[in-house]
């Protein structure tokens, strides 16, 4: 049972990885691929949250070990993690996956742009954002000409 | 076993996020699927303070819930049309696909060290070393903030430089919203003036938003917050301007040229700062080198409250200038992005009459 | 010795979070935009209200205190203007109200 508690964690993360993996792969129209893009994205980014975090911890800001809060939070751990773990008789959770995500999320919301930048683009070319019509011009027009709208 | 409220919680929010996201997957109206997006991102906010991740946390909030879905929407304003019903046969390939390697993942995430688990290898060695260096080293209270900007700073500068890539790549794919600032300006609507209360609201917003920014840039070394936030939250307040009050209007106030050229500012002074370092006898962005001994001596011991603690006043000022150099390109950047989707409107209103 | 405070706070925030699960039950259960607008507005000002009031009280004279009140002033400021906004596109768009006399005069209802 503990160990299962221990590791739904990543089952979860591994879950909405794979529903974002099944949007992009299913779908045809290209916003809704980028839309499984950002949630495949994002459950990357809680993986990394969820290894970073300490049983007992608390966020990475450092705070006094005679602060009321700090005495608080030392009682609800048990000493001996408190003697490994712990800085000044703290423990904080790792801020390192923080860091890494933190940036990722905002140039995650760049790139995305960029994508429905191109998404945009097609549109305007081909006059859809549904692969099966793109594929279906290109077969049409010959190489070299430009292609007809659509619509 | 006893009843830990915080893992409990985890697991609810978890079990939400993984319901929106079926939603998302299933659901064939694009609108619904960014709207639920938007949901998914402020829940996952949520979760990301459960897990301790304050600064995560109100990054996923500003941009998941804020700028991504403006952006969204905008793509979708420009592209129309709904997903086609799919047909059952395109489905079962990506279905067996994700099964498969989902099956795969899950099981070698069995081999995973537990949830929390203080020893593990990613907790115990380099988390760890900042955690107990930061405080002798950096000296701000906001560990992620040392990490990000001093020990981890060639990797932001890494990430800044994508950040202003990508809002030249919109940029060049879109234009810089020119046609907005030339088209012809919108005609009054006959039944009236429906947007006084949005208007008189956002008055009042704008600079309350602006303020908060500022609050989060410069309150970035103590709690959480920092030039990624900061930005975001800067674009936000333009980005509502230009909805509410038309986008020649902020175009006129806040030119794309402007904008263009503080992006650029920020990752300038980024490297800039990276440089004066190398110059001084130090590693590029080596923060310690920032300044030579005259100038640390010329600082009032006072500057930062306690005038008997030990201060690093080049990571300080160090810190200070990379983040504001994140805060500009960030912040021109969504501007930039804002602006490209924004402008080709007028475009798209055409086509549809 | 648990604080008096806190006990109250705690119902506070208790009887928030249930008038939240009352109004996203409107929301699923009423008829059409205006009246889920009704429904959702209990979350803004009730709910939210009601829970900032038990954290302040169980926060006690402090800075987070502060924090909250300005958190609850900027809800109250927001909320009603998106929820204006949400009911003025709503009408634009064409929705017509459920309850009144909109749906007489249109004909839609005898």
């Amino acid at each position: 049972m503990t160990f299962l508690l221990q590791h739904l964690n990543y089952v979860a993360v591994i879950i909405l990885m794979m529903l974002g993996l099944f949007v992009t792969f299913s779908s045809g129209n290209l916003i809704k691929r980028m839309i499984g893009l950002a949630i495949f994205q994002t459950s990357t980014g809680l993986f990394f949250i969820s290894l970073g975090k300490v049983q007992g911890g608390t966020a990475a800001i450092t705070i006094s070990p005679a602060s009321p809060e700090a005495k608080a939070l030392a009682a609800q751990i048990d000493p001996v993690t408190l003697a490994q773990a712990g800085v000044n008789g703290v423990v904080y959770s790792n801020p390192l996956p923080h860091v890494l995500i933190l940036t990722a999320i905002v140039v995650g919301v760049a790139t995305l742009a960029v994508g429905l930048a191109i998404a945009v683009r097609i549109r305007e070319a081909y006059g859809s954002v549904e692969a099966a019509d793109i594929a279906a011009r290109d077969r049409v027009s010959l190489p070299g000409q430009p292609a007809e709208p659509l619509v | 076993m006893t009843f830990d409220p915080n893992l409990t919680l985890n697991f609810i929010l978890l079990a939400m996020l993984v319901i929106v996201a079926g939603f998302v997957a299933a659901t064939r109206s694009l609108l619904a699927a960014i709207i639920l997006m938007s949901v998914y991102s402020l829940v996952s906010a949520i979760w990301l303070v459960v897990m301790d991740a304050a600064d995560v946390a109100f990054t996923e909030a500003v941009v998941g819930a804020g700028v991504s879905t403006i952006i969204l929407l905008g793509a979708i304003l420009l592209t129309r049309g709904e997903v086609q019903k799919p047909k059952l046969s395109k489905l079962i390939f990506p279905a067996i696909a994700a099964v498969i390697s989902g099956g795969l993942l899950i099981y070698a995430a069995m081999d995973l060290p537990g949830f929390g688990d203080p020893a593990s290898p990613a907790n115990a060695y380099v988390g760890h070393s900042y955690l107990v260096s930061t405080p002798n080293e950096i000296g701000t209270p906001n560990i992620v903030t040392a990490v990000l900007s001093s020990y981890r700073g060639f990797d932001t500068l890494g990430e800044t430089v994508v950040v202003f890539a990508a809002g030249i790549g919109v940029a060049l794919l879109l234009g810089f919203g020119e046609r907005a600032a030339t088209a012809a300006p919108q005609p009054l609507d006959p039944s009236g003036d429906h947007n006084v209360v949005l208007r008189v609201a956002a008055r009042l917003l704008i600079p309350l938003i602006a303020l908060f920014a500022f609050y989060v840039q410069f309150h970035g070394d103590l709690g959480p917050g920092g030039g990624f936030q900061a930005g975001v939250i800067l674009s936000v307040a333009v980005i509502l301007h230009a909805l509410v009050f038309g986008l020649r209007e902020t175009m006129r106030a806040l030119k794309p040229g402007f904008v263009r050229a503080i992006a650029a500012l920020g990752v300038l002074l980024y490297a800039g700062v990276g440089i004066v370092c190398l110059t001084n006898g130090g590693a590029f962005l080596d923060y310690d080198f920032l300044f030579d001994r005259d100038t640390v001596d010329a600082i009032p011991s006072g500057l930062l409250g306690d005038p008997d603690a030990i201060h690093h006043w080049g990571q300080h000022f160090g810190i200070f200038f990379i983040e504001l150099g994140v805060l500009f390109t960030v912040a021109a950047t969504m501007v930039t992005i804002f602006y490209a989707f924004a402008g080709r409107a007028p475009d798209a209103q055409k086509e549809a009459r | 010795m648990i604080d008096l405070f806190d006990i109250i706070g705690g119902g506070l925030v208790v009887f928030g979070a249930l008038l939240s699960i009352i109004g996203a039950l409107g929301v699923l259960r009423f008829p059409d935009v205006y009246t889920r607008i009704h429904a959702a507005s209990i979350t803004d000002t009730g709910g939210a209200t009601l829970i900032l009031l038990g954290l302040c009280l169980i926060a006690g004279w402090s800075m987070e205190t502060l924090k909250l009140i300005i958190a609850w002033f900027l809800l109250l400021l927001t909320t009603p203007v998106a929820a204006h906004a949400l009911g003025n596109a709503a009408f634009s768009a064409g929705h017509t109200p459920w309850i009144g006399t909109f749906r007489i005069m249109k004909g839609e209802k005898k």
